[in-house]
């Protein structure tokens, strides 16, 4: 995080967090069930928590709390990480529960979590490490604890399930029992400490069932759009509908007089805000506030003016970042028997998270608070800090597990910045603001925009002696720092995939002997972040339909000739597997098509095999089967490893059907989901997740890795149903009958 | 003024006509578990049973409604997540992040109600609820194996 506040240094000594507990009280003669988030108050002696580490803390009756620091937003992280932690502690699964680490006891403790944000598939393979030495660390601790109350040596202990057992004696004693103790014993250097090999493993590799279901089966879960507060008011925000447009002035003469209505107000220079009892009444006014924009000529942007803008990137000769300029690949290609040559785009696309962007905020003169769902707590941290004027240690956080995240609530924190402007038009009134749908889909962080001409050269013999990239497009860096001069500017994160460095976790899998990879970076007025994958979905549709297109020019089978350029031997497996359970080559019911893909990225090696039909007379695409296998190197939770797959099918899906949000007038036109169609459970294919891990040292990601084959898998089957090749997304705009 | 029974408990609601359904449980009842997603009875995170019948709350407007008119939410939907459907949800680990669980589940209950013997093509036909992490695969799972618990005896 490139402004984090935790390279600071701070001085204030820890205290136990401060955390909250929602009560449900009926309150008399209303009827009226309010739900009261009361702060506990804060310990100032630690010792009253029996903590082992700033990870755990062990209670009398066996219960082991495990703070997260990283955000659980479905991806299943919350589950994987308590399995890493409890396989090293030898505790008793059962007795697991888990706490969310707020950024301010991060800030207090000085940085004793470590990183929060959650974003980059970093859940697991950046936290593993940490999380394990934690758990080896408090059984350490237990056992030495356990060894001074026998007054025997540590030899002589073993633990299991949360349970030490002294080996001579037979004598017994459960982690409760001892964690006031052990919390006293000086804690072990836990760099020193030799964690478990992955063959002594007993629950790491487990499919258990998730630690945080039962509350999502009741509607008893709290969300941050569900928080209540003492005085509470709710919100509104209408930001331009113009990315870039400012707002002259409005007129509230309507809506103010509108029920419910206490505060019309100006937010920022582009937007405005209805302060009301309850949302709807705040919704309902804010649609009579007849507002005034400064549109510039922001409104002649459209799609179409995008598009031949980014098209001038693919010819240009200058203010090019060549990436990868490898033997001569623009004269081997000239020299070459048969050249290849195609043109890629794919559009912007909304996150579209289920649960609409929120936040609740309330600021004092000395305080400021706020309520919300985030991938980066100490983001959102920072900003409630930086917008509120007040001093970050002054600033609360309250983490709420967001319904969604793929990206949109990772190290942006827009959302928390209205919040907190908007609180400040009531002082000491906290203020929930809810987005519609609407507001949501128009003012994301979209998926960067961009095109790719790919050109490739084959030999006498049908092999590819060389290939140049040329892409076009959006840079979500140069978005997110547009002040800097970004002249000669080498953004590696857009060219992601494309990696040549054998030690990087996101490599070209293919050996070409001449490569040339170039970027144009093409800005646009659209705001432009983090999509699941980040740039991986993009360029492993560009690099897998491409090299498909290679082998039908090359006149060879899909599988064999990908077989014959895959420098990568445990990406090489990962293909094989892939094919080999898809049933690659043998015959299909007439009418339906096979479609192959892989890629790295996140240090995990994806292939997906595609099964699909196509409806000639309608032109609806169905389809019917993906296989999918991956090797992330460690496979904590196998059950949510194949959750995680089936979502990013069912996301990349949707995307490569329908997902575009384009530009008119300046503003996306997609507003909600009838327009911005998403996959539906008659639409889901049937998934088959293979998952084969290799270990070694580097642990991989897989919600984001995953999603890169789909895209390609299924235009790669859908070009051998039409006939044609398909270079542009979504294939809803392509004519298929 | 419109007296509501939602989930059994009976409230005296007076609002604008124009408020939806769904505003009316989550602001006026006080009742979360049911959720706001698109505003356009598109997403069914918002959906409720109103005297029985599924339906998507967020377009169903207050003065559509009729005293002594019948609501159940998520909340009410069972004591104790003991319905078959939430039983299969855990058993099948259906849900990531969850926030469309409440709609899912209220809608594979009103499929079980109308049709005990769910076939595939009926959980297509019924299960219209969009889910962005991606869950069908698991809801189509979990709603068979609901077929199956619903049939066993109560104390078995």
């Amino acid at each position: 995080m490139k402004d984090s506040f935790v390279e600071k240094r701070y001085s204030r000594t820890h205290h136990a967090g401060r955390r909250n507990f929602l009560i449900q009280t009926a309150v008399g003669g209303s009827g009226l069930i309010l739900g009261l988030y009361l702060p506990q108050i804060a310990r100032a002696d630690a010792s009253f928590v029996p903590e082992m580490n700033a990870w755990i803390v062990i209670k009398p009756d066996d219960t082991v709390i495990i703070r997260m620091a990283r955000t659980e937003m479905g991806q299943g992280t919350l589950t994987g990480l308590a399995q890493l932690v409890a396989e090293e502690l030898d505790c008793d699964w059962s007795k697991v529960t888990t706490e969310r680490v707020s950024p301010q006891d991060n800030l207090k403790r000085k940085n004793a979590w470590g990183q929060m944000l959650t974003v980059g598939s970093f859940g697991i393979r950046f936290s593993q490490d940490v999380v394990r030495r934690a758990g080896a660390a408090a059984r350490l601790m237990l056992l030495q604890a356990a060894a001074q109350e026998w007054k025997v040596p540590l030899s002589e202990l073993s633990v299991a399930n949360s349970l030490i057992t002294h080996t001579g004696s037979g004598r017994q004693i459960s982690y409760g029992k001892l964690a006031d103790a052990a919390a006293k014993v000086t804690p072990p250097d836990s760099k020193g400490l030799i964690l478990k090999k992955p063959e002594e493993w007993k629950l790491i590799g487990k499919s258990v069932k998730r630690i945080d279901t039962f509350d999502k089966l009741d509607g008893s879960k709290t969300y941050a759009v569900d928080v209540k507060l003492p005085g509470m008011l709710n919100a509104i925000l209408i930001a331009s509908p113009i990315f870039g447009a400012k707002l002259l002035k409005i007129d509230a003469t309507l809506a103010s007089s509108m029920p419910g209505v206490k505060k019309i107000a100006v937010i920022g220079d582009h937007a405005f805000t209805v302060i009301a009892d309850t949302w709807w009444h705040a919704k309902a006014a804010s649609e009579k506030v007849i507002p005034s924009w400064d549109e510039g000529d922001l409104h002649l942007k459209s799609s179409s003016t995008i598009a031949a803008y980014l098209r001038t990137g693919l010819t240009t000769k200058t203010g090019l970042f060549s990436f990868r300029d490898e033997g001569n690949a623009i004269s081997a290609i000239a020299g070459s028997v048969k050249q290849v040559e195609a043109t890629y785009s794919a559009p912007f696309l909304a996150h579209a998270t289920m649960e609409p962007m929120n936040c609740t905020a309330m600021v004092t003169t000395d305080r400021a608070e706020i309520w919300v769902p985030t991938q980066d707590p100490e983001g959102a941290l920072l900003a409630t800090s930086r917008t509120s004027g007040i001093a970050i240690e002054k600033c609360i956080v309250h983490r709420f597990d967001p319904g969604g995240g793929f990206g949109r609530r990772g190290r942006v924190s827009d959302y928390v910045v209205y919040a907190v402007q908007i609180a400040q038009q009531m002082p000491g009134i906290p203020i929930k603001m809810i987005w519609t749908r609407e507001e949501d889909m128009t003012h994301g962080q979209y998926r960067p925009i961009s095109m790719c001409k790919m050109t490739a050269g084959l030999d006498a013999n049908n092999r590819l002696i060389g290939m140049h990239v040329r892409l076009s497009g959006q840079s979500i860096y140069a978005w997110r720092n547009p002040n800097e001069n970004l002249v000669g500017f080498k953004d590696n994160s857009q060219v992601q995939g494309w990696q040549g460095d054998p030690k990087s976790d996101q490599q070209l899998v293919y050996q070409v002997p001449n490569l040339l990879i170039e970027y144009a970076m093409r800005n646009t007025h659209v705001p432009v972040g983090t999509w699941r994958g980040v740039n991986i979905p993009q360029n492993a549709f560009y690099m897998e339909t491409f090299i498909e297109e290679i082998a039908r020019a090359a006149a060879q089978d899909s599988l064999e000739f990908r077989r014959s350029i895959t420098r990568l031997p445990k990406q090489l497996a990962i293909l094989n597997l892939a094919a080999e359970k898809a049933g690659w080559g043998k015959p299909l019911p007439k009418g339906v098509f096979r479609g192959i893909a892989q890629f790295m990225s996140y240090a995990a090696y994806s292939a997906a095999v595609v099964e699909l039909s196509l409806n000639k007379k309608s032109g609806e695409v169905k389809v019917h089967r993906v296989v999918l296998a991956v090797d992330c190197g460690y496979a904590v939770n196998p059950g949510q490893i194949a959750a995680q797959v089936e979502g990013s099918i069912v996301y990349g899906l949707s995307a490569v059907m329908w997902g575009e949000c384009t530009v008119e007038r300046g503003r996306i036109k997609q507003t909600n989901f009838d327009n911005y169609r998403v996959l539906r459970l008659a639409e889901m294919p049937k998934v088959e997740t293979y998952i084969a891990p290799t270990g070694g040292s580097v642990w991989g990601g897989i919600g984001e890795p995953t999603i890169a084959v789909v895209a390609p898998a299924v235009v790669n089957a859908l070009s051998l149903a039409t006939g044609k090749f398909i270079r542009d997304l979504p294939i809803k705009n392509q004519v298929m009958t | 003024m419109t007296k509501l029974i939602v989930n059994g408990r009976s409230f005296d609601v007076q609002v604008e006509p124009d408020t939806p359904l769904l505003w009316v449980i989550r602001e006026q009842i006080g009742l979360t578990g049911t959720k706001f997603g698109c505003g356009i009875a598109q997403c069914g995170a918002c959906s409720v049973y109103l005297n029985g019948q599924l339906m998507r709350s967020c377009i169903y407007k207050f003065s559509m409604l009729k005293n002594g008119d019948q609501i159940t939410t998520i909340e009410g939907l069972s004591e104790n997540r003991s319905h078959p459907v939430q039983k299969a949800w855990a058993e099948v680990d259906v849900p990531q992040c969850g926030y469309c669980q409440s709609g899912q589940i209220m809608a594979a209950a009103d499929l079980l109600k109308r049709k005990p013997n769910a076939t595939n093509r009926d959980i297509d036909d019924a299960m219209t609820n969009i889910c962005r992490c991606g869950t069908y695969q698991r809801i189509r799972e979990a709603i068979h194996v609901a077929v199956g618990l619903a049939k066993k005896p109560a104390n078995v």
